[in-house]
């Protein structure tokens, strides 16, 4: 690849971004490093891979060839700095809370997330100290007002799931700013192909690899994208950073390593001691994946609109939220932040209520009814009597998954297959 | 020079060239950035000389320390430095008077003076301001791809091994046509 003067588009970065062949044995596909430790080259090498002193491979909890790939080729594809491998995207939310919040501290989060994202930082992160304030996507100014002294971050997701909503990302990476707080985005359903949250000024990104970049419903995987554009030493907020560690002989680790500071945080201090590694054959999995992630994405985008459609016309149907929709609410949004497609997750609700819900769900026969999204294959779910069971009925409404509302992931199958089964199963008595 | 953007060939061209880098402002305690890449580059094959009048007491990593770039008794390819941009002036003003001049000035990540590059560059030094030599390396090895960091380099031709350990990468080879 000729060095500065091409940059590379989006398809090359898919298949090539982070892996040369194998430097070892030439093998063209990177290898599964399936190893939990790398010999030393000797003392000296050692020491000062364990003192942050050079680059290198130690221990598979704290990163592993295979899976580095997997972070440089997700970083690339966001246009970020640097990125980190996780055992899950929920382990991804919490080695970055780590890297950014003690005890005492809030965090700003869109109430529109994804059910297990309310959950662990409703009840979870109360365990840390970490108090969350919720704040409304479809109100922007609440997000300011929910801002304290005590704000470390700001969370949301780029494409919410399940509702279809699209986040004014640039209006709430202006509150982020303002408060010098690093807004951090999900991009899961959007992925970097359909939404790129770091050119609309978001300085963190998570992704659940689970979804569409791994793709085929077989790896539970997370990431941390470094956007390399927050100042962590402008004031004392971000002790991880901007002090110095004792883990490590009173290394600054923004000082040490600029711009992909963040990405070290929460390798050598996040995931060495909470300890969410993921496996390499996981990573070898993802990667695969990432390589037709382009040609997938358009299609789920293609899909589903086209089912979108044909639902918003059937008798049964009382609502469709797909912001791929002329007359969605959302779709203005969606025509800025995902030009390509608004995603391949939406909802829409019942005349038939709770139970034409879960008679959907069980007539189906082509859809697989799971608690998964992003996979070849369509998936479907009612969420009130599932993922958001847990919430409370006003927490479900919120979260857009009332007692009428169908949840899809259109996969990769012939839409007018996808149709048919749906036709099928709004029709069984 | 656009000193803004620099071509990877640019940048692998004075790594490949250099052999000798006086390092000025070196701190001697084994936590701080300029003794990292210090290390760093001497055990990737960099022939590195200390320069911090504070320190000439002691060696570092083995190496005699020198008061200044005029002390040091040998020719020296590239002047590294790692003080703030209000310092680099003179630094620069003194690497021009050397016998035989160097052939590289080169500024740590967040040192810029553009008016000592210029006085450099009309001499025919080349010039890197607001770059690390350690992460440059790192990135043009392929070393850096380890912990993750985007290098912003593809290629269908694998990396090369150093020679010197298993996990010590060379830079490859320089593109001559676009090394200026």
């Amino acid at each position: 690849m000729p060095d500065a003067e091409r940059t590379p588009g989006f398809a090359t970065l898919s298949i090539h971004a982070g892996a040369k062949p194998d430097p070892t044995t030439g093998a063209r596909v990177t290898p599964i490093y399936q190893t939990t430790s790398f010999v030393f080259d000797d003392v000296d090498h050692a020491a000062a891979l364990f003192g942050l002193q050079t680059f290198g491979n130690i221990y598979t909890r704290i990163g592993n060839p295979t899976c580095a790939v997997l972070e440089e080729r997700v970083a690339a594809l966001e246009g970020g700095t640097a990125g980190l491998a996780v055992a899950s995207g929920h382990a991804a939310q919490v080695i970055v809370m780590h890297a950014l919040m003690t005890p005492g501290d809030e965090l700003v989060a869109s109430k529109k997330l994804y059910g297990g994202s309310i959950n662990q930082m409703n009840h979870s992160y109360k365990n840390f100290g970490w108090n969350v304030v919720w704040a409304d996507p479809d109100d922007l100014p609440s997000f300011e007002k929910a801002i304290t002294p005590k704000t470390k971050c700001i969370f949301i997701e780029s494409i919410a799931n399940p509702g279809g909503i699209i986040t004014d990302i640039e209006a709430i990476a202006k509150m982020a700013r303002k408060a010098g707080v690093p807004l951090i985005v999900d991009n899961t359903l959007a992925t970097p192909y359909l939404c790129k949250p770091f050119d609309y000024g978001a300085d963190i990104i998570v992704h659940s690899l689970t979804k569409f970049l791994g793709g085929h419903g077989n790896s539970i995987g997370g990431l941390i994208v470094d956007g390399g554009t927050f100042n962590w030493s402008r004031d004392k907020k971000y002790p991880m950073l901007s002090e110095p560690r004792p883990e490590y002989q009173g290394i600054i680790l923004h000082e040490t390593f600029g711009n992909f500071a963040f990405a070290i945080a929460c390798r050598v201090l996040g995931l060495r001691d909470l300890g969410p590694a993921l496996s390499p054959f996981n990573a070898f999995l993802v990667l695969t994946g990432i390589e037709t992630l382009p040609l997938r994405m358009q299609r789920h985008c293609d899909n589903t609109l086209a089912v979108a459609e044909w639902l918003s016309k059937r008798p049964e149907v009382l609502w469709v939220s797909y912001p791929g929709l002329a007359g969605d609410k959302y779709h203005k949004l969606a025509k800025k932040y995902s030009p390509k497609g608004a995603g391949a997750v939406f909802t829409f609700g019942l005349k038939g209520g709770y139970d034409a819900g879960v008679k959907l769900v069980s007539s189906v026969k082509l859809f697989s009814h799971l608690a998964n999204i992003g996979d070849t294959r369509s998936l479907i779910i009612h969420p009130a009597s599932t993922t958001h069971r847990q919430l409370s009925d006003a927490q479900k409404v919120q979260a857009g998954a009332g007692p009428d509302v169908v949840r899809l992931s259109v996969g990769l199958e012939d839409k007018e297959d996808i149709i048919a089964d749906l036709e099928q199963g709004l029709s069984t008595k | 020079m656009n000193h803004d953007n620099y071509s990877d060939n640019y940048i692998r061209s004075i790594l490949n060239t250099v052999k000798t880098i006086a390092m000025v402002g070196i701190s001697p305690k084994e936590n701080r950035p300029s003794y990292f890449a210090f290390k760093y580059l001497l055990d990737r094959g960099y022939r590195m000389i200390p320069v911090n009048p504070g320190q000439t007491a002691k060696p570092i990593l083995k190496q005699k320390v020198y008061a200044t770039l005029s002390d040091i008794p040998e020719p020296v390819d590239m002047v590294d430095i790692f003080r703030s941009s209000e310092h680099v002036l003179p630094i620069v003003e003194e690497s021009l008077r050397l016998t035989p001049r160097p052939q590289v000035i080169w500024m740590q990540l967040t040192v810029r003076d553009d008016e000592a590059a210029s006085l450099a560059e009309k001499v025919g030094l080349k010039v890197v301001m607001n770059r690390c030599p350690k992460i440059e390396y790192g990135r043009l090895s392929s070393e850096i791809s380890w912990i993750g960091v985007n290098s912003r380099t593809l290629s269908s031709k694998r990396a090369q091994n150093l020679g010197t350990g298993l996990q010590r990468m060379s830079l490859g080879k320089s593109d001559k046509k676009d090394a200026r």
